[in-house]
């Protein structure tokens, strides 16, 4: 009896090839592009790193996180206090910034988990505001009204010289050209990872820990243990983008690094407009989002109005997001992580 | 014409389906048993005919009118009561607010109210403060069958009212059928327990697989025509 | 003396809270709905009363009397129109829906009242305060623990002697078996939500009559409320005042010691109880 199971679909191996292409280009976008290109990029990049961790939280593992901020401004803080305090440079400092918005998820998940649903999400929103009012103490990173990278030490980061050189641009785009680069491989390691993930025997234990916990748990799905990896990995991915984030920007306060708006209001309407629990709606939702931010940034309040009242008509008429949409006319899956039996014969007991 | 009917009702749970094409009917003050193992569909059958599932609007009649696809809160306003299987008391309601909640916005006139009520179920009035939840199954059961009947329906339909009750407390909760059907209602009653359906039904419809397998007056059937229609004739 | 003092303010400022947070409390408890728009729907009814007294002229108590009809509305169209389609056994609708009610209603008000920040016109009333021996009480924020308190008994007569209490009490235990007592559960909904909004209008009098407020200060409102409500059990109104007190008192104390930690104080008193009784003071029994 010769069967295999699969994962794959013949537009998901289309959409490899095509991926990859899409890849190399991306990695050859500073040789042809101007910098106003790159920060865009920069700026939709790490937003999908932030919506595929949001979307990691709460379309596959049911936690539905106001909180995401807590953990941005947690990379951030870290960051500025390792390169201005630490005297680390500030690329590796990045990476080391995850470990600090983990040391903040561990009391985070130990207080939320003890609510559940709604009450969860809030609870995450009242932690992420104490972890702000505590920023906002922190008196050597300017306490409330926060302070900025000391030039010698953007200047002098890893990397940025041999940008300079190889690309003949100015130290300033060469900064951003490195900090896209990084994002660039963030999103895609973020993307690569959770995918690995889902198609792991973990994979299928968190969507069964999502669509019914009782019965996950009858079965030997340790349920606890899997909120938590879940909760950890999301909030180390966040970190290292919102400390990312922040070397762009190079400037900190606590209101900007924590606020609910930009790094949790945002994301969690990119994923809803793109389509929550599938891999493919985070980056839809990002397209989405970033081409409405461009036509709309300049009427301000409107256009959070816009994103709103959209998220509420998606959530109501298509919950399921644009990609939602079009996966069920089309069955097309990009990122396939339902099994399948391909070859052999369906066969009962009786037959053998 | 019957008073109520259902006409090729079917009913799915998801990619289940669970009833296919039912038909029965109640004439009026006529008592009605279905009876059925479990899984036979007979509470699947009561909750289309009292709203909770939806259907076509033809696939349920009442008095001449088709009720298929209104809503649990109008089809009991029109005269169709149901005592759900399990009692499902509401536990902040002393037993009292139980009853009273049986006539929520709205006034019935007929023979049921709190007074007739309490006559009918005496202990009830002793026990009218106490949370509904604190009382016996038994009497959990006639706060049920109370609640039902404070809406003065026209057809009463009970779900499994003697499921996990003593036979002492059986004989006391259907004790009160008669009364009920003397004030003016027609019952529906659904019954695992083949002997009790018998005695107070004046026509029996056997269940099987979401199927009607057998239908006729008590004495007309036999012991064995049952038991095939109850457990499937292979076996 | 002086801490006895602060410790009264604080009682005081609880009954504030408690205000924010009885209309979330209720809405809980009937239908399991957590919204997320609540704080801004408070900062909507400052502005709504606000574009009473600058339009008609009325005097602020008399403007939230005529809001409270038109609060009502408000929020029995929200519920039927919108909220009742979110719920349901998935948290992800009714939390996603009015968390963008959230976004949306603070970006109109910003485009209707711009950042600005405004105040509820005050009178000699509500700024005088009652010498009790040494310790000097406001008159406002006594009226503010007065009306919570009024609001919460008036709550539970409403729930325990009337008949309209009855069919919320039913349907929050079994909403599927309430319906088929007849009871209308989608209107039901409806009507909690329009009282909610009533309660809703009362915190935002004294929360435009105490302080500043502008568009954005709605999240923070929720916050507290949302607090009071887990520290004094879902569903338990006194309870919820209890919480508010909690908050209010931890807040003062907060503040006394450094005026930068007083928000801080009442978080961490939250997170305090949450350690210590994850579900609350006062918890119901059956849930």
């Amino acid at each position: 009896m010769s069967y295999i199971v699969t994962t794959q679909t013949r537009a998901s191996s289309v959409s490899a090839i095509a991926g990859i292409l899409l890849i190399l280009m991306l990695i050859a976008l500073p040789f042809f592009a101007g910098r106003g290109t790159i920060q865009d990029m920069f700026f939709i990049l790490t937003m999908l790193t932030l919506a595929q961790f949001w979307n990691l939280l709460a379309g596959y593992g049911g936690l539905v996180s106001i909180g995401q901020q807590a953990f941005v401004g947690a990379g951030a803080y870290a960051l500025f206090a390792l390169v201005i305090l630490g005297g680390f440079d500030p690329v590796l400092a990045v990476a080391l910034a995850g470990f600090a918005a983990l040391a903040i998820a561990v009391p985070t998940a130990f207080f939320a988990f003890r609510l559940n649903g709604a009450y969860f999400a809030i609870g995450t929103w009242v932690i992420a505001e104490v972890v702000r009012l505590i920023a906002s103490q922190w008196k050597s990173l300017g306490g409330g009204t926060g302070t900025s990278l000391p030039r010698d030490a953007t200047r002098d980061m890893w990397f940025v010289e041999m940008i300079e050189e190889t690309l003949g641009v100015r130290s300033a785009a060469a900064r951003d050209i490195l900090a896209y680069w990084i994002a660039l491989v963030l999103a895609l390691v973020t993307i690569g990872g959770i995918y690995w993930l889902l198609r792991t025997r973990r994979g299928l234990a968190l969507a069964a820990v999502r669509d019914n916990i009782e019965a996950a748990k009858s079965v030997g799905v340790d349920a606890g243990r899997m909120k938590w990896m879940v909760f950890l990995t999301s909030a180390f991915g966040t970190g290292v983008a919102g400390a990312l984030i922040y070397l762009q920007k190079a400037r900190i306060s606590p209101d900007a690094a924590f606020s609910v708006t930009d790094w949790t209001a945002y994301v969690i309407f990119i994923v809803v407009i793109g389509g929550i629990g599938t891999m493919e709606g985070p980056i839809i939702g990002v397209l989405v989002f970033f081409a409405l931010q461009s036509l709309l940034a300049d009427f301000g309040s409107w256009y959070l109005m816009t994103l709103g009242v959209l998220a509420i008509s998606i959530m109501l008429v298509a919950p399921r997001g644009l990609w939602g949409l079009v996966s069920e006319r089309t069955s097309l899956q990009l990122f396939p992580i339902q099994r399948r039996l391909r070859g052999g014969r369906l066969t009962t007991s009786e037959d053998q | 014409m019957a008073l109520l009917q259902t006409e090729g009702l079917t009913a799915h749970y998801g990619d289940f389906q669970a009833l296919f094409g039912v038909d029965i009917e109640l004439a009026e003050h006529e008592t009605v048993a279905i009876i059925g193992a479990n899984g036979a569909g007979k509470t699947t059958l009561m909750r289309s005919i009292s709203g909770v599932l939806g259907n076509a609007p033809s696939a349920v009649r009442f008095d001449g009118v088709e009720i298929g696809t209104l809503p649990a809160e109008d089809i009991v306003s029109q005269g169709v009561a149901m005592v759900p299987e399990g009692r499902k008391l509401f536990p902040s309601l002393s037993v009292e607010e139980n009853l009273l909640i049986g006539t929520y916005g709205r006034k019935t006139r007929g023979h049921w109210n709190l007074e007739t009520i309490y006559e009918l179920f005496p202990i009830l009035s002793e026990r009218r403060h106490n949370p509904g939840m604190a009382l016996s199954g038994g009497q959990q059961q006639m706060v049920a069958i109370g609640r039902a009947l404070m809406s003065n329906p026209r057809v009463l339909l009970c779900d499994e009212i003697s499921l996990g009750l003593a036979p002492v407390v059986i004989k006391d909760i259907y004790d009160a059928v008669p009364k009920i059907k003397q004030a003016g209602a027609s019952l529906i009653v659904v019954e695992q327990d083949i002997a009790q359906a018998l005695a107070v039904a004046d026509r029996v419809y056997c269940m099987m697989e979401g199927r009607i397998t057998l239908t006729g007056t008590p004495d007309s059937l036999s012991r064995d025509a049952i038991y095939d229609a109850y457990f499937g004739a292979s076996q | 003396m002086i801490w006895v003092d602060t410790i009264i303010q604080g009682i005081l400022l609880g009954g504030l809270y408690a205000l924010f947070a009885a209309g979330l409390s209720l809405v809980f408890g009937i239908m399991r709905l957590v919204n997320l728009a609540h704080g801004d729907l408070i900062v909507m009814g400052a502005y709504l009363i606000l574009l009473l007294v600058t339009l008609l002229g009325l005097p602020p108590f008399l403007a939230a009397v005529v809001a409270m009809p038109l609060m009502f509305c408000i929020g029995w169209c929200l519920q039927k129109f919108l909220l009742n389609r979110t719920l349901g056994d998935d948290i992800l609708p009714p939390l996603l829906v009015t968390f963008g009610l959230s976004v949306a209603l603070q970006n109109a008000l910003l485009e209707g009242f711009s950042a600005d920040s405004q105040r509820l016109p005050t009178d000699v009333l509500t700024t005088a305060s009652i010498q009790a021996g040494p310790i000097s009480l406001g008159v406002m924020p006594l009226l503010t623990f007065a009306s919570a308190v009024l609001v919460i008994v008036g709550l539970n007569q409403l729930f325990y002697r009337t008949e309209l209490g009855r069919a919320f009490r039913a349907t929050s235990d079994d909403a599927t078996t309430a319906s088929l007592m007849g009871i209308k559960t989608a209107n039901i909904f409806a009507t909690a939500t329009g009282i909610a909004l009533v309660i809703v209008t009362v915190a935002a009098l004294y929360l435009g009559l105490r302080a500043n407020f502008d568009p954005n200060i709605g999240p923070a409102r929720l916050i507290y409320a949302f607090e009071a409500v887990i520290i004094g059990g879902l569903g338990s109104l006194w309870g919820t005042l209890a919480g508010g007190i909690i908050i209010g008192v931890a807040q003062t104390l907060g503040a006394a010691i450094n005026p930068e930690w007083q928000i801080l104080s009442g978080h961490i008193a939250f997170l305090l109880v949450l350690l210590v009784r994850p579900r609350g003071l006062f918890p119901r029994a059956h849930d």
